[in-house]
């Protein structure tokens, strides 16, 4: 099968073409920097099926960092027969260096001039005909995000590959020497071709940075929005959540036990306490994980991440990090395992490193389920979003003291250089992908582990069949009463151990589990809870819950990314540890003072 | 003759010198060879115009435009960028 491979600088639009072309889903974002791994669709082009390779955006061919390694081993493995180089139309003028670099390979080549839209907004006009006369290579001008120019580009790379691949030098680094000559090479083309007006017309942009990048506005602006965020969640999720919760409970009564009912008892058990109120009681938030991530969506696409590294670099230098570090805490917001891969684009191990052990900190989607469950049911619908705005303070806080600790381990020189991208917003394409994504995932889990754990909990808790479910003489009681004195200091009783248990393999887990113990659902759940525990048991809890090892799916990405048992163990050693101490200076101290 | 060389000297700065809405040209960069790669692509060439737009609070990076790029690097490596202001 023929191979076409996106090549290009980061944030050029390789991921949005590539999704225009494959119908895929790639991850889109305004971040230099979004994909750091390969992926690949199929397509039927003229009469053949062809691969289309995404790849990480490179600024040159002699980069060394984890993402740019992606695409040099690539590159060396296997000759595309068409490289696709896309090249962001409105920085032409510094993109076209690795336009020239590449034809030095002496590949089979189209370029794409994307954000044609961009371009024109902003008054520079290329003419693509002379450039393509000039390079000796078919030019397009598009753009892959709203589509104009799209069919003749692809009509001109159906035609390119049927020609046959020229070979490629074998030396990517003998390359180096000639970049004098593509100096002087880029200014001629350049001159011909491009005019730029001496002021880009993108007010916009600079008008939202002198607000958003304002001295000492710019983190006021930061926090409030993020408070309204919280504030958004209570207004608008969780009524939603509560209704869905309420439905699955409806469904439940009227037709699920009337169905099951002549099933044995410990069966019916089985399917209905444990796996449908389990499962329905996470499935319950989806609504609220696909809102928080159009959100996400927006920000991601904004141009803002880049914003928030500039306002926090001050702070990250101070820590032994960069404002990337506070980029992919940002991200980690959304899932922490995409925020672990994003910082293959570090350059220095330590530095990757020490991001790598603070992210696992940052307060995920998963645990946002948790806490909004036990903040809608311990607290007031006014100190909601207070509590839950001040669980994020203690994710940032703990990240903070984890980077202060362990700077020194991790020494590092990396220079922080990265570019600020023009504001953009997305589509509603762009977003429904994203939204689907989401409801994607949370199915790929839900039926990987949520299942799976809330069995395995429902068996805990009824198991032996002679002892009285959920009760001290179960399996999950022997081993509640067992973590006892080690949770006990904390405010945290043998139930919520439990939970907790299960929480390590995904932390949705931890309200599904808490539906099985209880047995118990919807609003019936939470009063239960509300009940029993005081406001600083839940705090204590969520506590917890927030800083201990994340998941699965993190531990797994940690060792993949840092290859190192003893990193791995170390973050895992690290965040239980930290969050015994955290919780229990919480509890004590609360109750010390008279809570 | 001595005032003149004085005068050049005033001149020709560093990057990180520069205040917001200073343009300046850039005269030559000394950098280890990756970051001087990375600021290549970046756009950043001698005899590029370059404009500081914002500087960080509490010693936080700087905020500049060269061509149609914008880029934030910190104020140690703005040092390394040797300009001449216009
Ligand atoms: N205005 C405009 N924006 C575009 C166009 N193509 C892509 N974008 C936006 O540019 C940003 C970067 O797009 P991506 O597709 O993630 O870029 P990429 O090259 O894959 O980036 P990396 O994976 O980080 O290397 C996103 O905000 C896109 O929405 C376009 O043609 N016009
Ligand atoms: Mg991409």
């Amino acid at each position: 099968m023929k191979r076409i491979a996106l090549l290009g600088m980061p944030n050029t639009g390789k991921s949005t073409l590539f999704n225009r072309m494959t119908g895929g889903a790639a991850r889109v974002g305004n971040w230099p920097g979004i994909t750091v791994e390969l992926l690949s669709g199929k397509i039927l082009l003229g009469p053949d099926m062809v691969e289309i390779i995404d790849l990480p955006g490179i600024y040159d061919l002699h980069g060394y960092s984890d993402d740019e390694q992606v695409v040099r081993h690539f590159l060396h493995d296997n000759v595309p027969d068409l490289a696709l180089v896309i090249v962001n139309t409105t920085q032409i003028e510094r993109q076209m260096s690795l336009l020239l670099q590449l034809k030095q390979l002496d590949m089979n080549i189209v370029v794409i001039l994307n954000m044609a839209d961009e371009a024109k907004k902003f008054g520079i006009s290329v003419d693509a005909a002379k450039m393509s006369a000039l390079l000796e290579m078919p030019i397009f001008l598009l753009s892959a995000k709203y589509g104009s120019g799209y069919p003749e580009a692809l009509q001109a790379v159906t035609k390119a590959l049927r020609y046959p691949t020229p070979g490629m030098a074998e030396e990517l680094r003998s390359q180096l020497e000639q970049d004098e000559h593509i100096e002087t090479e880029m200014a001629r083309v350049l001159k011909h071709t491009v005019q730029v007006p001496a002021r880009l017309s993108d007010n916009l942009t600079d008008k939202l940075d002198s607000v958003i990048l304002h001295p000492w506005l710019g983190l006021p602006i930061f926090f409030a929005v993020m408070y309204f965020l919280f504030q958004g969640i209570f207004i608008f999720g969780q009524p939603i959540q509560a209704g869905i919760a309420e439905a699955f409970t409806w469904l439940r009564e009227t037709a699920l036990v009337p169905l099951l009912s002549s099933l044995p008892q410990a069966l019916q058990g089985l399917l209905l306490d444990g796996i449908y109120n389990g499962v329905g009681t996470v499935a319950a938030f989806v609504p609220i994980i696909v809102l928080f991530f159009l959100f996400m969506a927006i920000v991601e696409d904004s141009g803002y991440l880049s914003r928030a590294a500039f306002l926090m670099d001050a702070l990250m230098a101070r820590l032994g990090l960069d404002g990337r570090g506070f980029v992919m805490l940002l991200m980690g917001f959304g899932c922490n395992v995409p925020a672990l891969m994003g910082t293959r684009v570090m350059r220095s191990r330590a530095m990757r490193l020490l991001t790598m052990l603070v992210i696992p900190l940052s307060l995920c989607s998963a645990r946002l389920q948790v806490f909004i469950f036990f903040t809608a049911a311990l607290f007031s619908p006014k100190a909601a979003p207070l509590v839950l705005f001040s669980l994020y303070m203690f994710s940032f806080a703990t990240a903070i003291i984890t980077a202060l600790l362990f700077k020194n381990r991790f020494k590092n020189t990396e220079p922080f250089v990265l570019e600020l991208p023009p504001y953009r917003f997305p589509t509603l394409r762009q977003m429904a992908l994203r939204g689907w994504l989401e409801v994607r995932h949370f199915l790929r889990r839900a039926t990987k582990f949520i299942v799976v754990g809330v069995v395995m909990v429902w068996l805990l808790t009824h198991l032996p069949l002679s002892a009285v479910p959920a009760s001290a003489d179960t399996l999950a009681g022997m081993i509640g009463g067992a973590l006892h004195p080690f949770f006990a200091p904390l405010g945290i009783n043998e139930q919520l151990t439990i939970a907790l248990i299960f929480g390590f393999i995904a932390k949705e887990i931890v309200i599904g589990a808490l539906a099985v113990i209880y047995s118990l659902s919807g609003d019936a759940l939470g009063s239960a809870i509300g009940q029993q525990l005081d406001w600083v048991q839940a705090y204590s809890f969520m506590l917890f819950t927030l800083l201990y090892t994340p998941c699965l799916a993190t531990v797994a990405t940690l060792q993949s990314e840092s290859k190192q048992l003893k990193f791995t163990l170390l973050s895992l050693g690290w965040s239980l540890g930290l969050a015994w101490l955290v919780s229990f200076a919480f509890y004590q101290g609360a109750r010390m003072l008279g809570y | 003759m001595r005032y003149f060389k004085f005068t050049i000297i005033m001149s020709a700065t560093t990057l990180a010198a520069l205040h917001p809405g200073d343009i300046a040209t850039i005269v030559s960069i000394h950098a280890e060879e990756a970051l001087h790669l990375r600021l290549l692509a970046l756009g950043f060439r001698s005899g590029k115009q370059i404009e500081l737009i914002r500087k960080a609070s509490f010693s936080g990076p700087l905020q500049v435009r060269v061509g149609t790029t914008d880029v934030m690097l910190r104020r140690v490596e703005a040092a390394k960028i040797e300009v001449l202001k216009s």
